[in-house]
Order: C-alpha cells, then structure tokens, then sequence
C-alpha cells in the first residue's frame, strides 16, 4: 500500500513560557490526508488547531520544541528540524496563512510576489516563471493581466485568490489553509471556498482547512477533526461527525451555531477550556461536559474508533446523541 | 426597564436618511474643476425599531449598514434625511439635548479587545456612563455597576468588579461592554456586529443576554453579515446593499420566502451545519462595485442573475409583492 | 510574506491574577534587560554625585589646591587642572550642573512637545494644521546657529541655555506624541466614551493621557541625553555661563589653558568620559522603554534560531499539576 500522501504521528509541540515552564501547546495529534480530500481542523481559540498547520510546515518560533514524525509520502519532514523541512516547504507543502491578503507588499507588483516563491525554492525562472504566474492567476480566477498590479488594487477577495496563487506557486500537492475566509463577505468567501474545492478535486490537492466555522467545514471539507487543549477529540468523514457525533465537545459545537433553516436553541458550552502549562489528567473536557462521570476525571480516554474511519476520544462515545 | 410606548409608534424611526463623504480633489482637481465625487455610504435609508423588538440590518461590506448606525446616533452627520427617537426630531438636535439623549440610545462595538479601556478595572468602565452625566452618588453608582454586572451574567459581581480587561475573556468583555450600556437605562440599544469576533461556544451566551433584555422591553438594532444569527434571533431583518435597504420584513418571511435576487443569493450561500444539506448556490461573481461609482437604475442589475432590460433604467422602490404583508422588495420582478 | 510569530498561541477563556498596569510597561523591561539595569547604575551614580556633591567636596571646588597640570596621584585621583584645581572636585560639581541642565531642558521639551503633540493629534484639523506647521518651522531651524544668536543677544547664562535647549528639541517629541495620540483617538473605547457623551477633557485626560504618557517618558529619557550633550558643546564653544562649572565648561577651560600642549590628558578626558557615560546610559535606558512600548521593534521571527526537534526520549518531564 503506499504511504498516505500526508500522515502525522503523535506531534507534539511545546513553547516556552517566560516564567520557566513549558505551554503543551499540542499533545499528540495524528492523522492522515490523502489526494483530493479536504480536513477540516475545527475547534475554539487556544486548541492548537494553527500551532500543528505551522509544525506542518516547520514555521514554529524558537520557543518552540517539536516531536514526533510528519510524513509527506512516507519521508518523515521533520527529522532534523529546519534542514529536512525547508527542502519541502512551498514545493510539496505549502499555507495561505491568516490574513494572508494583508500581507502581500505593498510596494511590489502582485505578479512580481507570486514569482518571488519560485526563484527562491528552484521551481522555475524568468520567461517560464511569469508564464506560470499568468497560469496560477487564471487557475484562481484572477485575470491574468492582474500580475501587474498593485496589492491595494485588488479587492479583498480578490487578494485572497492571489494568495492562494502564491501558495500554489511551487505545485505543491497539499496545501494548508488558516481561516482563509474569516475576514471576507459570505459572497466572497463562497468564491474562495469554490475554488478551494475545485483545487481539490482538479488538481488532486490534499487539503487541510484551519477555521473555527464550522458550517464551513461541513460544506467544504471531505473529513474534519475536532480539536480541544491541544487535541484531536473527534475525527471522521464529516458527515458521521453529524449524523453521528460520538463527542460530547463536538455536539455542543454543533449546538452553538445558528443555522439558517433550523429552529431550537442556541446554547453556549459553559466553563473555560483548561490552561495548557501544566499536565491535565483524565479528560481535559471533562469540567465541561455533561455526560461527565468519575471515570472520566481518572482516566484519560483515547481516540477509539466508532464507525467507518471514524474515531472519538470519550468513554462515552456511544451515549452521545447526534447533532442532526 | 421602560414600558412599552402607549402609543404604536416605534421607538427609532429613519426616514430617507443620506449619508456621503465628500473625496478630497487636491490642488490639481479644484483648480481642473473636475467633478466632485462622494463616497455614497448611505443613500436614502428607511428602517424603525419599536420598543421589544429586534431589528437586524444585515449586508456585505460596505453597504452602509455600520454607517447608518453611527448616523442614527449622531456620531456621523447626516446629510439628507430624518431620523427620530419617541417622536423626537434627532437629526437637528443641538449639543446640549443630543447629550441627554445619549443616555437614551446606546451602541455596543464588535471588538470586545478594544472596546474597554485597558487602564480601567470593570467597575470604572461600567461606572464611567453615570460619572459623565454626573447621576448618582458613589454608593448609588456602587449599585448600579453590581446590579448591570449581574444583569449580564457577570455574578457575583464582585468577582469581577476589580478586574483589568486583560484578565477577562473575550465574551466576558463583551459583557462588560454591554453592562456599561446598561447602567443608563437606555431604551434603544445598537449592536454592531456583537459576536463577529467571539468564539462560537460563547456567542449563544451573549446573544441570549440581548435576546432577555428585547423581551424586558429593549429595542434592539442589531448590525451583522451573519444571517444564520439574524435569522435566529431578529424579530425583523433589514438586507441592505450599496447603502440601500434591498429587502426587509418579519425575519421568518425573509428567510423562507425572499423576494429579492440578492437576499435569494445570499441565503444560498449561507453554509449550514449539515453536510448533507444541498442547495443550488448562487454565487454572484465579482465583488460589491464601491460606493462611489453606484451603477445607474436598479443598484444590483450588473450582478443580478435575473435583471433585464428595464433594470437598467429603473431605480426600484420598496414595495410589497403580491401576496405578502409588511415584506418588502425593492426589485421590479419580485 | 510571513507570518507573524507570537510565541505562543492565546489561551482563551482563563483569566490570571490581578496586576495594575500601571508604571509595569515601562519598569519590567528595564528591570528585565541586564545592559539597561547597568545603565541605571551609571546614572544613579551620577544623581547621586549631582544631589550630594557638597558634602564631598570641601571648600570651593574652583580654588587652587595644588599645581597646575599635576598628573593623576594619589592625593588628586584624577590630578589638577589649568588652575590647579583638583578635578575630581570639579567634576563633581559640574556633574550638578550639567544633570541639572539636562534634567530642565529635557522637562521643558517634554512639557512643550507633549502638549503640542497631544492637541495636535487630538483635536486634528486646523489646530493640527497650525501646530505642525509651527513644529516643522521650529524643525528646520539649525540649532547651533540660533544658539549662537541667543545666547549673544540675551546673553550667557544657565537658564539661557535651558530655554534654548527646550525649545530645539521639543519637536521631535510632538511628532511622537501627535502620532501615538492619533492611533489611541481612533481606539474603540475612545470612540465608545465619546458615544456616552465624555467632553474632551474627560477623553484627553482619562484616555489618552494614560496610554501616551508612557511614551512620553520613555522620549523624555533620550531627551536627557540630546540635553546634557547640547549642554556640553554649547559650553565648549564658550557660549556658557561663565559663572558656574559644567562638564562642559571644564573641556573649554581645558583648552582655554592649553591642556593637550602640557599633555594633561587628565583635564581634557575625564569630563568628556562623563557626558559620554551618562548620555550613553540614558540612551540605553530610553531605547529599552520605547522598544518594550513598541511592538512594531520586536524581531523575534528574524531570529536565526530555530525550533528544537525532540527525541521521545527528550520530550519535557510531567510538570506538576496547577490548580486550574
């Protein structure tokens, strides 16, 4: 069988603290991505959701210590640290970060940023490299004579597109994506998450959607994970994670958000989630949740499947009733 | 809270309210006497708010709808148009009333991080409305910021009273934010996007808070660009585009049966919870034009799916369609 | 384009323990910084000589104690200068001179500049028109020049040279200040209390003052040494009251007597490497606040470090559970 096109086994990061001690910042997160499918990594601020996107991509400060294997087709990326990932990043793996369409220069033609990626990492250069300029920016739906634009000439979508571009530039095979529709109209974000899907399911891109939105998720993304204090509490085929939610953390999720066709309650999840600078024991939502007992104080769960690639850290897993 | 008016008359009413900045020429533009232009924020705006009820004022970026708030208090000048609160005239208002009218009408921001002054503990903050207007001794005012504290779900009150902001969270500033509003009694209260910002567990909380006090006899006007929230909680929904109101009526009506091609887009791509949930999107291409060139006749004809010839020419009115009571669409085929 | 490191990711709902903000901005850093807290050394010894410099001199510092020239014994640490006055006395009491000087006229620009800057950048308009206009004028006037001017139309006297001093380098501080009250003007909450019906004094005084008078003092700081260095060399190109011992006026003496023919470094350097240790220790300690003030200065993400990859056998010790 060959490997997943993106695997990653039990990651771990931890940053330090001023004060001497270590935040947890992610405890053990794996899971697997393959050709032209879309995860969804959900969960609230603070859960490392965009602490494991930039392990990913070896973009952590230097406050930060990593462990565990991230495998782009079996070669494990971040063996040696900085040296082993850097021949990967933008070419294999690439990220529209958040507030990515803010962060072009404003001073350089947009063209001209789209190019810059390729010369640096070897893809290509010169007459070729503008060429594939001009093919990115029509693949994204931006004009091509854009490329001679300006940042501040192009709407925010538009932007946004242009940054997508930017991370396609080396023709990576899976590209990461922090709340890449969080600052856009719902018109606009529609676009963008159009073309993310269609990137998807063309191009064979493997995708990996960072948001704290999760009617996104559900509409967009193929599988989706859930992640709280630093973990991956739920995780299967997205449409199990509602028609048959196994976590208690994942239906009060799904609880909280308005939906536009649907009538009950909408109800807030009561408490904080825990702070991460010290170890937890038992489960981290147990303060939290309603179905909590005894033994879930004592004993910390593990991820456990529940249905066909699905999985669930909970002891009660099989009471939790489905969100739909 | 205050009792509902005896009257029918809505608490908050705008008619025909204009809103537009004026884009500076330079030396060159005066002197080439080149055409002035506007940024046309707001152009003939109608809406009203009774009291205990809930008015949301939903669109994209730049329709206008933030612009239309802050005209409504005063906080921006209106060019054109009316705006009155219990039957008073607001729009000409000299200082000295517009001060007492402010303890009225109250606005709440979207950014719970910048929204308090990060060098005031909660009581100075909640305390502050009542020291400007010089209401209340010091003991009074102790009350009062105990009393709207545990109003918002901050109890007990004084587990909170002495904190910094940075020692809250983002729904518990937001309360905060929302206690200080409260201290004066206002009877109209604007909410500019109050959860946009907030995490999703925590924005039920703070919706519910708004929800109590439109039943206590609050107007509310709520600003947002999220429908699912809108269609929730609002009693009305107010869509607006390119600083018009496109379409408005009972938030029910709106949601289930739009009449306007844009409403009718918007809610298709409104993502919902289930996945399995399939719908004909209709994504609009392009992006809202800006307002300062607004397209002749009918503002969303370049975009429409549906225009036609006379969508061009004809700038619509709001009218009700066949069929429907107090729901109104501004287009010529609705 | 990269993304902006923060070190650790924020950790939503938990609030910590109570600590006023107030003077904490600008005390931690410099208690912080070791290169800060050795200038704070330098000055305060030099303070120190300013405050108490009478009782460690006996007599009149100026009164000859011992020959002209003498090089550095053990009876005169620091030997004599042109008049046979011992220089460590001298020193010591122009160190009260000069820190008092530089004290003043840093007070006077602080004072001017601030509140220029601060109706500039609040009221905006043609106050703000005005009032920069009046600072770019006072901005490009040359300073030495215009201290020549002064100081021989209204003649050589200590105060003189405060007010001139003053009045050149208030601009820099009103440009600071007009800016950072521009940003706080258009803050939230100070749009928020404007909405309650706050007047501007409430405002000015309530809200803005507390968030630029931080810069201000950090601003103030350097001014001090600007200050005592224009001090210095006004004295030296004997436009200095004649009356009284600076640092400065010790060099000019210095010279006035033909020191470096006699080679008596030891009346030429030691004041030199006066001005030069508090100027530099008040620079130190300036920039230290301004860069904890400014966010903007931080360059942690230029950092050659990088993060650490573990081996499980190196993965953190379990840290002792804190009550949550």
């Amino acid at each position: 069988m060959s490997p997943a096109l993106l695997e990653v086994d039990d990651l771990h990061v931890w940053f330090d603290l001023p004060n001497g001690r270590k935040l947890h910042a992610v405890q053990g997160v794996s899971f697997t991505v393959d050709a032209g499918t879309r995860l969804g990594m959900v969960g609230e601020s603070g859960c490392g959701k965009t602490t494991t996107v930039l392990a990913l991509m070896g973009l952590l400060p230097p406050t930060a210590s990593v462990s565990g294997r991230v495998l782009f087709e079996g070669v494990d990326v971040l063996e040696r640290g900085e040296e082993t990932v850097a021949a990967h990043r933008w070419k294999d793996i690439a990220m529209v970060f958040q507030g990515a369409m803010n962060a072009f220069d404003p001073v350089k033609r947009i063209g001209d940023q789209i190019i810059e990626p390729m010369e640096l990492h070897g893809y290509a250069s010169g007459s070729e490299a503008s060429a594939r300029v001009r093919e990115l920016l029509e693949t994204v739906g931006i004009g091509p004579e854009r490329a001679r634009s300006y940042p501040h000439e192009l709407s925010g979508g538009m932007r946004q597109r242009a940054a997508i571009a930017m991370a396609l530039a080396c023709s990576p095979r899976v590209l990461l994506a922090d709340e890449p529709t969080t600052a856009l109209d719902v018109m606009v974000q529609a676009q963008v998450l159009e073309l993310l899907t269609y990137l998807s399911n063309e191009l064979g891109l493997a995708l990996v959607f960072v948001t704290h939105d999760l009617p996104i998720v559900a509409q967009t993304c193929t599988h989706a994970a859930v992640m709280y204090a630093g973990r991956i509490v739920e995780h299967g085929p997205t449409e199990a994670l509602y028609h048959e939610t196994r976590h208690p953390y994942t239906r009060m999720l799904w609880a909280a958000t308005p939906d536009l066709d649907a009538r009950e309650e909408v109800v807030s999840i009561p408490g904080v989630p825990p702070r991460l600078d010290s170890e937890l024991h038992g489960c981290p939502f147990a303060p939290r949740c309603d179905l909590a007992a005894s033994r879930c104080v004592a004993e910390r769960p593990e991820l456990r499947s529940v249905g066909d690639g699905h999985v669930s850290a909970c002891h009660f897993a099989s009471s939790v009733g489905a969100a739909a | 809270m205050t009792a509902p008016a005896a009257n029918g008359r809505p608490l908050l009413q705008v008619d025909d309210l204009v809103v537009r900045y004026r884009i500076p020429r330079g030396l060159s533009g005066s002197i080439l006497r080149r055409p002035q232009q506007f940024v046309h924020a707001v152009s003939g705006v109608s809406l009203h708010v009774a009291r205990g009820e809930m008015v949301a004022l939903v669109g994209e970026s730049g329709c206008g709808k933030t612009t239309t708030a802050q005209a409504i208090l005063r906080l921006v000048r209106a060019e054109a148009g009316n705006v009155s609160f219990d039957g008073v005239d607001v729009t000409g208002l000299p200082q000295n009333d517009l001060r007492a009218l402010r303890r009225r009408m109250q606005i709440i921001y979207q950014d719970p991080y910048e929204s308090l002054d990060p060098r005031f503990r909660v009581s100075t903050t909640v305390a502050e409305p009542l020291v400007i207007h010089g209401i209340g001794s010091r003991a009074e005012r102790r009350e009062a910021v105990t009393r709207a504290l545990e109003q918002v779900g901050l109890a007990p009150a004084e587990l909170f009273a002495d904190r910094f902001p940075h020692e809250l969270s983002g729904g518990q500033r937001q309360r905060v934010a929302i206690a200080a509003s409260l201290v004066l009694g206002p009877e109209l209260l604007v909410a500019d996007e109050p959860v946009s910002m907030l995490d999703v567990s925590v924005r039920a909380g703070i919706l519910g808070i708004l929800d109590e006090l439109r039943d206590q006899g609050l107007a509310v006007l709520m600003i947002t660009h999220d429908l699912s929230t809108a269609a929730r909680f609002a009693d009305r929904i107010c869509v607006m585009y390119l600083g018009r109101i496109v379409e408005e009526g009972p938030a029910r009506r709106v949601i289930e049966d739009p009449r306007h091609p844009y409403t009718k887009a918007l809610l298709s791509v409104v993502p919902r919870r289930d996945p399995r949930h399939r719908v004909d999107v209709q994504i609009l291409r392009g992006e809202t034009p800006n307002p300062i060139s607004v397209p002749t006749g009918c503002r969303f004809h370049p975009r429409c799916p549906i225009a036609v010839e006379a969508c061009r020419a004809t700038d619509p009115e709001l009218r009700t369609p066949a069929g429907e009571r107090d729901h109104r669409a501004a287009c010529i085929l609705a | 384009m990269s993304p902006v490191q923060t070190g650790a990711p924020p950790v939503e709902e938990t609030p910590s323990p109570t600590r006023s903000l107030k003077w904490r901005a600008i005390a931690a850093p410099v208690l912080r910084n070791k290169s800060a807290m050795v200038a704070v050394g330098i000055l305060a010894f030099f303070v120190f000589l300013a405050v108490f410099g009478d009782l460690l001199i006996a007599g009149d510092p100026k009164a000859k104690v011992g020959d002209i020239f003498e090089p550095p014994s053990r009876e005169f640490w620091l030997g004599t200068d042109g008049g046979g006055a011992s220089m460590v006395d001298l020193l010591i009491a122009g160190a009260r001179v000069s820190l008092l000087i530089g004290f003043c006229a840093a007070a006077i620009s602080a004072i001017i500049g601030g509140t220029v800057g601060i109706l500039s950048g609040f009221f905006g308009g043609k106050t703000d028109t005005v009032l920069m206009r009046t600072t770019d004028y006072f901005l490009v006037i040359p300073d030495v020049p215009l201290i020549i001017v002064i100081a021989a139309l209204f003649g050589r006297s200590t105060w003189n040279i405060i007010v001139i001093i003053g009045i050149i380098y208030w601009t820099f501080t009103a440009r600071l200040l007009r800016a950072q009250t521009k940003s706080v003007r258009e803050r939230v909450y100070v749009q928020r209390a404007r909405a309650l019906g706050a007047g501007n004094s409430r405002l000015v005084v309530r809200h803005i003052l507390p968030q630029v008078t931080p810069l201000l003092v950090a601003n103030t700081v350097l001014l001090i040494a600007y200050a005592i260095f224009a001090e210095t060399f006004i004295t030296f190109l004997g436009l200095g009251d004649p009356a009284t011992i600076s640092w400065g006026s010790l060099i000019e003496n210095a010279f006035k007597d033909d020191a470096i023919i006699n080679n008596a470094w030891w009346a030429v350097i030691p004041p030199g490497v006066c001005v030069m240790l508090v100027v530099l220790a008040c620079t130190i300690i300036g920039q230290t606040m301004e860069d904890a003030l400014n966010p903007r200065l931080r360059t942690g993400h230029l950092s050659v470090r990088r993060f650490r990859v573990l081996r499980p056998s190196e993965r953190p010790e379990s840290q002792p559970q804190q009550p949550s």
